[in-house]
């Protein structure tokens, strides 16, 4: 059983949890994952890690809830449990001194981001951040990334923060001023992802994006999670989960992220809860 | 009075009532058929039919105990050789193994021996196990990586033998294959826990969610073992090359056994874990993870389940009992017959197969006759999902993370007979050192190595 030591509710559906994992919090790297069960019927989830504390022997996960397993997380308190909780499974992040990396968080994707713009900023790095989300209140994270950036920029498709507009047109801004970017981070909704690949493609910027598919035991062994990069079939939970955003096919893995949306709402259903 | 030439039978489910259900098919024997089949056996004093046991059960002696109506004495000599025989009396492929060199085979059907080590192991679950006397504390640990087969057999014998034993194992359930392979139809999960129950009983320790490689390395570990056992299985599943394979509708049968056996999908949404099928399934390969597959599917509905194999009858590497109880229950085989291109509809979901007509040519390097395409003979087949059941490799998490671990070509760890690695102090056995085979071999290399890491321990230090 691992401990829910901190629970903040960031938004309506948005969580953050601290859970006591020592074993995970040690080994836990920038750019990991792990994979949890709530309770005896539940299903295996992957989250990506957004923060740990070795010392505390604590892992930090934020989660926006969009199915039945992330509502009933959502449920649970301080003090109680959860049955299963594995980790840290993926390849890390791969951080070196780069120059100026411009780092793209979108929604509930700005929590991974954070340790990887820690990171890189902690290698040597000039850190361009750029957040976005589709309203004030869905924005997470401001000023502990604030801390850790060297630039910061944000932007909401509402206005209600920072710029209005998509993460994408402050990228395009940037490219437009002239300012020499040596790669990018960008981790959020596939769409977002994609739109930011298609564009530094054209001005020939390394991107990476990190993936979040289907998975089931997060160790290789199921071929749920497969994504096509390149001419290869990758594996997200061994191979990846951070991609080169040039080859990754963002149209099938969003296809295959559908495969259960079906069966998601039904169980949502049934269990009483609105999706 | 002469031998009964054939086995008794051994009652089971009908046909057309198990495949709306994920009950075990067969029933097992009473008391009395089980004493009645033992004493077929004529007891031959050279005992062929231990020579084929891999784990060298004292397979007459047991019977004779039946024979004589001394069940409890017969569970105690089984249980001296094998810690998990309701497992083995139900996934052995005796037929090549024990029965396959029994005596009566020459007048007709082997001793049951497979249906008898059920019987005996059934007939000690009901009643309770007993938990066999320890040797002396010998003050040793050993890690065990992986709570398969291998990693369980290992474990149980290494702590028998006196030694402190700790598993390590990635998910959240024991068992391994046989909790995330095997269905529930041919090997009820509560017998696997069971068994493993007994092991823990036995006072070895199951640590869960520990991915070795990951949460903890080898190299860790060895600070605080004397000794380590990986027994991780061949996890990672082949896929056939074939353009399509990422469309929504196909399936690796590791990813579809999974979802059903180990997170229960039959039972959804009472289990949160989803799968969907449609109404026509199409499995590749035709070994028992094949068979699995296909019958599965008829248990989830589905109106039609195929077969596609691209060799013959033959040429299954299947169990004899599967592909009987699959074509049985209505799995439709279409032999010699090979995909080519999986087509989806215009939102990407499967909707058919193209193959291609084979013929047998020469034999290849296993001695099989090499299947050949058939120029021209492409066809569709419109299903709705496919799963492919054509192998799995090692799981390359632990010889990608020990340094000078000596790794073979197939990505498997090298070792000797006696479950040695390159590394001393480091032992492997099962799956991950010999590629995919069955649960008994992989018992049978767990075995092996704790002899050799009893020995080891022993002489070390």
């Amino acid at each position: 059983m691992y401990k829910i030591i901190e629970k903040k509710v960031l938004s309506e559906s948005v969580k953050l949890m601290k859970i006591k994992s020592p074993l995970v919090a040690k080994k836990a790297l920038a750019g990991q994952f792990i994979i949890l069960r709530i309770d005896e019927k539940g299903e295996r989830i992957p989250l990506t890690i957004a923060d740990y504390d070795r010392e505390k022997g604590t892992v930090t996960i934020i989660f926006m809830e969009v199915g039945k397993t992330t509502k009933k997380l959502g449920t649970l308190k301080e003090g109680d449990s959860i049955l299963n909780f594995a980790g840290p499974l993926g390849k890390p992040s791969e951080i070196e001194k780069f120059g100026t990396v411009v780092c793209i968080g979108g929604g509930v994707g700005i929590a991974p981001l954070y340790p990887i713009i820690r990171e890189l900023k902690k290698a040597g790095n000039y850190v361009i951040s750029i957040l976005g989300a589709r309203n004030e209140k869905l924005l997470m994270l401001e000023k502990e990334i604030q801390e850790v950036s060297d630039e910061l920029h944000i932007c909401t498709d509402d206005g209600s923060k920072g710029k209005k507009g998509f993460v994408s047109d402050v990228l395009q801004g940037l490219i437009d001023d002239g300012k020499k970017i040596n790669i990018v981070w960008a981790i959020g909704p596939i769409i977002m992802m994609k739109v930011v690949a298609n564009l530094t493609k054209k001005h020939n910027l390394k991107t990476i994006v990190s993936l979040n598919p289907i998975m089931v035991d997060g160790t290789g062994m199921c071929g749920g999670c497969r994504v096509s990069v390149g001419d290869e079939t990758k594996f997200a939970c061994v191979d990846g989960p951070e991609f080169d955003g040039h080859l990754v096919d963002f149209d099938n893995l969003m296809l295959r992220n559908r495969r259960f949306a079906k069966e998601e709402e039904h169980a949502c259903h049934m269990a009483g809860v609105k999706l | 009075m002469a031998v009964r030439k054939t086995k008794h039978e051994m009652p089971e489910q009908s046909p057309k009532e198990r495949i709306k259900n994920f009950n075990e098919v067969p029933y097992g024997y009473d008391e009395q058929t089980a004493i009645e089949e033992a004493k077929r056996c004529l007891q031959c004093k050279n005992r062929p039919c231990v020579k084929g046991c891999p784990v060298e059960i004292d397979i007459p002696d047991f019977i004779k105990q039946i024979a004589e109506g001394n069940i409890d004495k017969a569970v105690e000599v089984l249980k001296t050789k094998t810690s998990l025989p309701a497992v083995c009396g139900r996934v052995c492929p005796y037929e090549n193994q024990c029965e396959g060199e029994c005596t009566l085979l020459k007048i007709g059907e082997p001793v049951a021996i497979g249906r008898l080590e059920r019987f005996l192991a059934d007939y000690e679950r009901k009643k309770g196990a007993k938990i066999p006397k320890k040797e002396k504390n010998t003050g040793k640990k050993v890690a065990v990586v992986g709570a398969g087969p291998a990693g369980l057999t290992c474990a149980g014998d290494l702590v028998k033998l006196g030694n402190k034993v700790t598993i390590f194992e990635a998910l959240h359930d024991p068992g391994g294959v046989l909790m995330y392979g095997i269905p529930e139809f041919r090997l009820p999960k509560e017998i696997v826990k069971s068994e493993v129950n007994y092991i823990s009983k036995l006072g070895v320790d199951i640590n869960y969610d520990v991915v070795v490689g990951k949460t903890i390395t080898v190299d860790e570990l060895m600070e605080d073992y004397d000794a380590i056992f990986i027994g991780t299985g061949a996890g990672l599943p082949r896929w056939l090359r074939i353009p399509g394979e990422n469309l929504d509708g196909v399936y690796s049968a590791n990813e579809f056994l999974t979802r059903v056996n180990m997170m229960k999908a039959y039972d959804f949404p009472n289990y949160d874990t989803p799968v969907k099928i449609g109404k026509v399934v199409a499995t590749f390969g035709a070994g028992n993870v094949a068979m699995d597959c296909a019958r599965t599917s008829l248990r989830l509905g589905a109106e039609k389940s195929y077969i596609i194999y691209r060799r013959s009858e033959k040429e299954m590497p299947a169990r004899n009992e599967e592909i009987h109880h699959a074509e049985e229950e209505g799995v439709i085989f279409k032999l010699l017959t090979a995909p080519v291109k999986f087509i989806g509809d215009e939102k990407g979901m499967l909707k058919e197969v193209e193959c291609l007509k084979m013929k047998l040519g020469e034999p290849d390097e296993s001695g099989r006759r090499r299947p050949v395409p058939i120029e021209g003979s492409n066809f569709k087949i419109k299903i709705d999902t496919a799963l492919v059941a054509i192998g799995q490799s090692p799981n390359p998490l632990i010889p990608q993370t020990v340094k000078d671990l000596e790794i073979e070509r197939w990505g498997n760890i090298k070792t000797d007979e006696h479950g040695r690695t390159s590394i001393p102090g480091i032992f492997a056995g099962g799956d991950i050192a010999t590629g995919a085979a069955t649960v008994i071999l992989a018992m049978g290399a767990g075995k092996r190595a704790a002899r050799t890491i009893n020995e080891y321990l022993k002489t070390e230090r």
